[in-house]
């Protein structure tokens, strides 16, 4: 009994001193916040944690008084106690002041974060000044549309840093769910209706963070749920606006080399159906059924969660099932020859659209 | 009698278990199936665990990845815990209350096999094109889009179960409120009885949300009545809606028990009565009652609002005061108490750290802004995990060990126990603590596998190799119950020594009447009291007469065939094949049928005689 007790206390210890070191990477751990959401969020665990730490003290303390002092010595039958008024109020009254501090600050940030108002005021112009994203989820990818801007992306989302950005959430098959948990907690892309949220992207801790933060589907939604990952670039309002310039402006990219060339008739004759390769795409939503590859040469994963490299591109595209089981590319197109892998690939690293 | 024990044949037991009404083999038969089922469950714990021990991890694919984590929650809840829990009700509340049965035998043997027969409907799906792979809660737009048969064997498949369960629990609300004996007031039951009064109360109501939702489900899937198609009008947050309504009462339908059995062990392995009883029976009912007003802090993520969410984080948090009232009345049960280290005071003592991390970690959650970071990740996994095995299969362990005696007449092995009881401890804690970081470092749940440079691979390997502790520790288990079972020694009514309630008053096992004399009750802890008093039992509060018994019945079996059959049918004509209709028509067929054949014959049951009961002395059964 005794060791459990110490290794019970040891145990609560390492998770203080975890819990305030603040473990886990800090591109993906939500104990590194890296926004005014998650340090919202945050600073309520670490003030349900001191809570509960004292809670679970107390208990500690009675439960090892109990039993170390009254194990059974002799065959005496101990006094049969009812019960006692006093501690049943201390132990009601107690509790409940306890919940109060934590649920005042509950709700006070609940509210905080729902807050989207901003989403629907206009200046002067009619326009509004409050950057607003259309996330949409699909069987194991996002796509990213900047209604404002005009522009769509698919698989990485690209934000400016101090300032909040905000969401409308849905989801076109299954029920989804948008996190990255080092910005801020998650919501669900539904498919009955549109959620709104915003986070708060800080400067300081993205570039800890490598500028690049892990984005994940926390709702069930199939076989590869595991891999629908996305990535999120955080950068200064300067080169998110250089970024969306030349987005904007973005022309139908053509290929430099012959084996590019060579992949984009392949890729205009298989691939284009469902993707684009511009980010002004002007099709309905229901028409977009692939992530958009406007800016495929310059993102960090392949599909969300392979290496961004030519060798995992190839094997890829050949065999999409065995990285992302029941995506919904498989088997939408022939098999591909070794030197169609390579004309493609050259084709799509190509696509890029800052210079 | 014919009835009264004696060596039987291998088919004439098992015709006597096929057509029994006794509660007392009906509780047996529970803790087979639910035994069963369990080993199952935690079958499919270990392949979760194997699959997820290393990185991009290939030991199964992720479509039979989801169909298994779907069915270990499915199976542990519905076909483990509570046919576990039910085991226990039956075979212990109608002796604590002093009852010779329930007050409806034949509709406790229909609930078994109702139970049992959409249990092994459910696992059927095995066999036949896969498993149900949407989850436990099984969210609809996800289930609708599933392509196998596997959602239509989890809704019909549980829609028979939860009739059993349903009718378990009224039931028992029946036989509590009718049958207690003489001068068992309501506020002289033992704990467990208490608690088996307020779940049963939680099923009667919990349960008919479960229907409505499953039958939406089933029509959709064999019909197309996009009652859950957002496109088509349908809205799929309707589920949600339904299966929590239900689901988190079935948290408290799990747990209650739970906390029903670890009060018995509190006051009779300290020797003491239950401290603050009157609040206990208040604590539990409250919790009951709160229990049905906080479902959506399990959709927190789903977009309700701030308002909703803010009132629901509070209400939840609400819980947490009756829960550490308890909590501090054991601790205060055993304070000045007598205590020994049995095998169900082990696990009693070891429940109370381990179901406050997990009462703790479940106000954290309840924070609601808090909670977008917690939810539908490890640490929510963590936190029920800590709960329902911390609470519930502590119980049912503690339970299984204390009741073993009752049930069948002979003592589990201490040593044995005690190795299980280390072995689960440890790796329960093993499995399960990491996963609280696992979770806020931003490991989602329900993946089947994870890439590496994400910080999770120590600690999965760490959860994996506890989960093997727990895989020892049943083994070890099972070897005592064989090994208990061929030693068969026989013990007397009070095993423990220091039992408590009317439970213990009488032989281990109970005569098939329970009580010859029903007991007079003088107060809580009845038969203590006459302990205490120098009496070696109870006092009848009756004279020695003729005890009317049910007689046993085949039809139960038979009714729950029949919607066994017809489930069948019904996954036919929903894959709109030639068989489903006529299948669907047999099976009802074959229900409506015996429920008719039981209808029109009259069955009046049978007299013990008192002459016969007079020289039945030495089974004892003397109030």
């Amino acid at each position: 009994m005794k060791r459990l007790m110490n290794w019970r206390l040891y145990s609560l210890l390492i998770m203080l001193t975890l819990i305030l070191a603040g473990c886990g990477k800090p591109y993906l751990s939500t104990l590194t916040p890296a926004g005014e959401v998650a340090q919202i969020q945050y600073d309520l665990m670490k003030l349900s944690t001191l809570i509960m730490v004292g809670v679970i003290a107390v208990v500690t303390i009675i439960f090892v008084i109990v039993v170390m002092k009254f194990r059974r010595k002799d065959d005496r039958i101990p006094k049969q106690v009812e019960g006692s008024h006093t501690l049943e109020i201390i132990w009601t009254t107690i509790p409940i002041l306890l919940l109060l501090i934590l649920a005042i600050p509950t709700v006070a940030a609940t509210f905080k974060l729902a807050d989207v108002s901003e989403m629907d005021q206009v200046n002067e112009d009619g326009k509004r000044d409050a950057l607003v994203v259309n996330v949409r989820a699909n069987l194991y990818w996002w796509e990213f549309e900047y209604p404002d801007l005009g522009i769509i992306t698919g698989q990485e989302l690209v934000v400016p840093t101090d300032q909040k950005v905000y969401f409308n959430l849905k989801a076109s098959d299954v029920k989804h769910s948008f996190w990255i948990p080092a910005v801020g907690g998650k919501l669900d892309t539904n498919t009955d209706n549109i959620n709104k949220f915003w986070l708060k992207f800080d400067s300081d801790k993205s570039e800890e963070a490598g500028g690049l933060f892990y984005g994940k589907c926390a709702e069930l939604c199939g076989p590869s749920h595991a891999f629908m990952d996305f990535k999120v670039k955080a950068v200064s309002k300067d080169e998110f606006k250089q970024w969306s310039t030349a987005m904007q402006n973005a022309d139908e990219q053509q290929p430099t080399t012959d084996l590019a060339q060579a992949g984009q008739d392949i890729f205009n004759k298989s691939c284009i159906g469902c993707h684009a390769v511009t980010p002004i795409d002007g099709r309905p939503e229901a028409a977009r059924t692939a992530p958009n590859l406007a800016t495929f040469g310059e993102r960090s994963r392949i599909a969300g969660i392979l290496e961004h490299s030519e060798k995992d591109l190839k094997n890829w595209l050949a065999n999409p099932e065995t990285y992302k089981p029941g995506n919904k590319m498989t088997g939408t197109y022939n098999e591909l020859k070794p030197e169609q892998l390579d004309a493609l690939t050259e084709y799509l690293m190509s696509l890029k659209v800052m210079e | 009698m014919s009835t009264l024990a004696q060596k039987k044949g291998f088919g004439a037991t098992l015709w006597d278990y096929l057509t029994t009404v006794d509660h007392k083999k009906i509780a047996i038969l529970y803790l087979i199936a639910g035994g069963f089922f369990f080993l199952v469950g935690g079958l499919e714990a270990m392949v979760i665990r194997i699959q997820l021990a290393i990185p991009n991890n290939d030991f199964v694919s992720a479509g039979f990845y989801n169909e298994v984590l779907t069915m270990h929650g499915t199976t542990m809840i519905f076909l483990a815990a509570m046919p576990l829990v039910f085991a226990f009700m039956n075979a212990v509340m109608p002796l604590q209350i002093g009852a010779r049965d329930v007050a409806f035998p034949f509709v406790n043997a229909l609930g078994f096999w109702l139970f049992f027969f959409g249990g092994v409907f459910l696992n059927m799906s095995w066999f036949l094109g896969g498993a149900p792979d949407a989850g436990w809660t099984s969210y609809a737009s996800l289930a609708l889009e599933s392509p196998t048969n596997g959602i239509d064997f989890y809704a019909l498949g549980l829609q028979i179960s939860g009739a059993g369960t349903l009718m378990g629990g009224i039931n028992f609300l029946v036989t509590i409120i009718n049958m207690r004996a003489p001068g068992m007031t309501y506020m002289r039951m033992p704990m467990f009885t208490w608690s088996t009064f307020v779940t049963s109360a939680l099923i009667l109501f919990a349960f008919p949300p479960l229907t409505v939702g499953l039958f939406l489900m089933i029509f959709d899937r064999m019909f197309g009545s996009n009652f859950f198609d957002a496109s088509a009008g349908g809205n799929t947050i309707i589920w949600e809606h339904l299966f929590w309504i239900f689901g988190h009462p079935e948290v408290y339908i799990l747990i209650l028990p739970a906390f029903g059995i670890f009060s018995e062990i509190f006051a009779i392995f300290s020797r003491k009565r239950l401290f603050g009883y009157s609040s206990m029976v208040f604590a539990t009912v409250l919790i009951g009652f709160l229990g049905f007003m906080v479902w959506a802090h399990h959709m927190f993520t789903t977009g309700l609002g701030p308002i909703a969410n803010a009132i629901f984080a509070v209400a939840t948090m609400a819980i947490g005061v009756p829960t550490g009232i308890k909590i501090f009345n054991w601790l205060f049960t055993m304070w000045g108490g007598s205590i020994t280290f049995t095998t169900p005071m082990l696990y009693a003592i070891a429940f109370i750290p381990s179901f406050v991390m997990g009462g703790v970690t479940g106000i954290m959650v309840a924070s609601a802004a808090a909670d977008y970071q917690f939810h539908d990740t490890y640490f929510v996994v963590a936190h029920f995990h800590y709960v329902i095995v911390g609470g519930v299969v502590f119980a049912i362990l503690a339970g299984t060990h204390l009741y073993w005696p009752k049930m069948f007449g002979t003592m589990l092995n201490e040593f044995l126990g005690k190795i299980t009881f280390w072995l689960f401890l440890i790796g329960f804690h093993l499995t399960f603590f990491i996963q609280h970081f696992l979770g806020v470092w931003g490991m989602p749940r329900r993946i089947f596998t994870f890439l590496p440079d994400q910080g999770f691979e120590t600690s999965n390997m760490v959860s994996t190799i506890g989960a093997f502790f727990m895989a020892v520790a049943v083994i070890v288990m099972l070897i005592n119950v064989i090994m208990t079972s061929i030693k068969n020694e026989r013990v007397g009514n009070d095993p423990w020594g220091d039992g408590r309630t009317l439970e213990w008053s009488i032989p281990s096992p109970p005569p098939f009447y329970n009580f010859k004399q029903l007991p007079l009750v003088r107060g809580l802890d009845a038969y203590w009291i006459e302990k205490m008093d120098g009496k070696k039992g109870m006092t009848p509060a009756e004279p020695l007469g003729d005890i009317h018994m049910p007689n046993s019945s085949f039809v139960p079996v038979v009714i729950s065939f029949g919607l066994f059959v017809a489930a069948f049918g019904a996954v036919g004509i929903g894959d709109k094949e030639a068989y489903g209709i006529p299948v669907l028509v047999i099976g009802f067929l074959i229900t409506f049928g015996s429920m008719f054949f039981r209808s029109v014959k009259d069955d009046h049951g049978f007299h013990i005689h008192k002459e016969d009961l007079m020289n039945d002395d030495d089974k004892g059964g003397k109030a």
